[in-house]
């Protein structure tokens, strides 16, 4: 598995640059601004890979305290995603320059979709289009922790449990850190209810921001919510499986693997004003009342964007 | 007048160290060993008494020697170790209880200092990131030797109650690991073919030997006594397919349930320990914060875990299946054909490299 992905890894990285003359921001630190590749490129390209694979294949790499392995996120994992993003998808982003070039920052989305993809597709829209090409962090529920494979992956991708301390300890370490405080009431919500936000658990997420003074960055994603549209819930099968929900869709899983293809619908990803936290005294993140007040903005800001956006969208596919 | 250290676990390889290098310091007159068994190497100008923890004996030698400071490494991991799970508990419980009672009768004991584990933690995936001396555990460890250090500190916590004039010291440590040392640990990274659990990479830390000496030793010599909980670990994590990976042997992916169970069928061959609690671990993995120590002891390990790790395959012979030179010998061998290739015809070559 590691080898395939490391050819494709490769790929994606030549096709990076041969396409993109203007990206020059290479997250390796490799410089790529020559458009046309010719025959040296090449070589260097393939002897970069080769690189790459050696350093893979006798662990000559380096992960921080949460796991997060850089190289295999920007190389492999992302490289994954992006034809995703880019051609299925077809995401725009908005608001970028909200999110700060250094510095912690929380960002606050909804959350829809069956499957956290809009969690993905956030990452990548701040790894890709940010000009600072910021990691995302997101904080993930335990049972994300507790299934094998995904656990793998979220830890090398830099995601970690959400709770206090991790959260804390990411954004005072400068990190621009993803919640989805809707958790599983919003990705695992009917069809119907569309775009409606839910409650927005117990407000931890603020009281993280408050305490390290990062600025909180509502966003609101629109496109997510068409990608499997759950119309039913095998609920006796979910608690056999031991997970919140088993979703039903048109396609899923009638048409077996099929069904897991996402439909292509039009996203835009909206990076809100953020809101600062830094102005307030010490000790706020102990006033209930305050953080509470916080949250229920953070959540109607976000909703009023939601509208915006669906107004703007031209349909849902186009 | 200098001080007076009894060290427990004294026969062990750390014990011996320990007895060691405390014997070597100017400050100190007499290191007293007491091991069970008597120690394979020499303990240089320490003296070695055969005496079990787990008899009263333990504290006649205190009170004959007027110990000052008892520095108590006798809990044991591993049942291999003791000869059986029953007689390891009742070395590190009915031991420390023992050991504690003596103390608490002395009249000359001013520092206690024990070693500790951080898998008092346990590991889940309810888990921080990083446990501080604070974090209270989300998935207590209930079985083995982490449940005995679990068991071992309440005692000492109740020690340090009942006796407050006496400074007491807990190190939890993660897992030592160096050239010399035998922990269950390096026996399993010296296992030919590595199991490890499908569909999880662990975050494992280390600490050298040598660190774990030397923060022994400085909260055993320091001026003012330190008391208190204190992490030891060498910085940085390493993920377990990571280090299979710089040992240059094949890791076998194993789910979770077979692995505890077919561990504990090679357990008992003795090759390496595969206990319910090291099978968490090697599937959660677990991380601890060193910010106390450094901040409040100014305590810096010498060796990051990752360091660490490369001393334990250097010290320990770990032959890798293919070697690293070889490795980059190949890739210097492909690039140089490339450059070559290259120069003829200016093709893609893409994708025909990397298998």
């Amino acid at each position: 598995m590691v080898g395939d992905a490391q050819v494709f890894a490769f790929d994606a990285d030549a096709r990076r640059r041969g396409e993109e003359p203007g990206h020059v921001h290479s997250v390796s630190g490799v410089s790529a601004s020559t458009p046309e590749p010719d025959a040296g490129n090449e070589v260097s390209a393939l002897d970069r890979a080769a690189d790459f694979i050696r350093r893979r294949l006798t662990g000559e790499y380096e992960v921080d305290e949460f796991g997060f392995d850089p190289q295999l996120l920007d190389t492999v994992l992302m490289a994954a995603m992006r034809p995703l993003y880019r051609s299925w998808f077809r995401v725009q982003v908005q608001g970028l320059d909200n999110v700060p070039d250094e510095g912690g920052a929380l960002v606050v989305a909804n959350h829809s979709g069956t499957i956290p993809v809009d969690a993905v597709m956030t990452q990548l829209a701040l790894l890709d289009e940010h000009p600072a090409q910021r990691h995302l962090r997101m904080l993930g529920a335990d049972l994300v922790f507790r299934l094998p494979v995904v656990s793998e992956i979220a830890r090398k991708a830099g995601h970690t449990l959400a709770c206090m301390p991790d959260a804390e300890r990411l954004l005072s370490a400068g990190e621009v850190v993803g919640v989805w405080p809707e958790g599983f009431k919003g990705i695992g919500k009917p069809f119907t209810e569309r775009y409606k936000l839910q409650r927005f658990g117990r407000g931890g997420f603020v009281a993280a921001a408050v305490r390290t003074g990062a600025p909180i960055i509502p966003t609101a994603i629109v496109g997510a919510e068409e990608i499997y549209p759950k119309i039913g819930n095998a609920n006796a099968l979910a608690r056999l499986l031991g997970i919140p929900y088993f979703p039903l869709t048109p396609t899923f899983p009638w048409l077996g693997p099929l069904g897991l293809v996402p439909l292509p619908s039009r996203w835009i990803i909206s990076f809100g004003e953020p809101i600062p936290t830094d102005h307030l005294p010490s000790g706020a993140a102990d006033d209930p009342m305050l953080i509470l007040e916080m949250t229920d903005r953070v959540r109607e800001t976000i909703q009023q964007s939601l509208y915006r956006l669906l107004v703007q969208r031209p349909s849902v596919f186009r | 007048m200098g001080r007076t250290i009894l060290v427990t676990g004294a026969a062990r390889h750390l014990g011996v160290r320990m007895c060691r290098v405390l014997s070597h310091e100017v400050s100190v007159d007499r290191v007293i060993g007491v091991d069970v068994v008597p120690p394979r190497t020499d303990l240089g100008r320490a003296e070695f008494i055969r005496a079990d923890i787990r008899n009263p004996v333990i504290g006649k030698i205190i009170g004959a020697a007027a110990v000052d400071t008892v520095v108590h490494m006798g809990v044991i991991a591993t049942p291999l170790q003791a000869g059986g799970r029953a007689t390891m508990k009742d070395i590190n419980v009915i031991g420390t209880m023992q050991l504690l009672a003596a103390c608490q009768k002395s009249d000359s004991v001013q520092r206690l200092i024990v070693k500790s584990t951080a898998s008092v933690y346990g590991c889940g995936p309810r888990d921080p990131v990083m446990f501080t001396e604070e974090t209270a555990p989300q998935h207590p460890p209930t079985s083995g030797w982490a449940k005995d250090s679990v068991e071992v500190e309440g005692y000492v916590r109740g020690f340090a109650r009942r006796r407050s004039d006496v400074a007491v010291t807990i190190l939890r440590f993660a897992n030592i690991i160096g050239p010399d040392v035998d922990t269950a640990m390096t026996s399993y990274f010296s296992l030919p073919v590595i199991p490890t659990v499908f569909g999880h990479d662990a975050r494992l830390q280390f600490v050298h030997e040598d660190d774990h000496l030397e923060a022994t030793r400085l909260v055993s010599l320091s001026e003012k006594p330190v008391s208190g909980v204190f992490n030891v670990s060498g910085a940085g994590v390493i993920m377990l397919s990571q280090a299979v990976r710089r040992i240059g042997r094949p890791a076998l992916p194993v789910i979770a349930g077979l692995l505890g169970t077919a561990g504990r069928s090679m357990g008992s061959t003795g090759l390496a320990d595969f206990s319910a609690e090291q099978v968490r671990y090697l599937t959660y993995g677990r991380a601890i914060d060193t910010s106390r120590i450094e901040d409040e002891l100014g305590f810096w390990p010498r060796w990051t875990t990752a360091e660490a790790f490369a001393d334990f395959i250097r010290g320990h012979h770990v032959q890798p299946l293919v070697p690293t030179a070889s490795l980059l010998s190949v890739q210097q061998g492909i690039s140089a054909v490339l450059s070559k290739v290259g120069g003829l015809v200016p093709t893609r070559a893409g994708g025909s490299h990397g298998g």
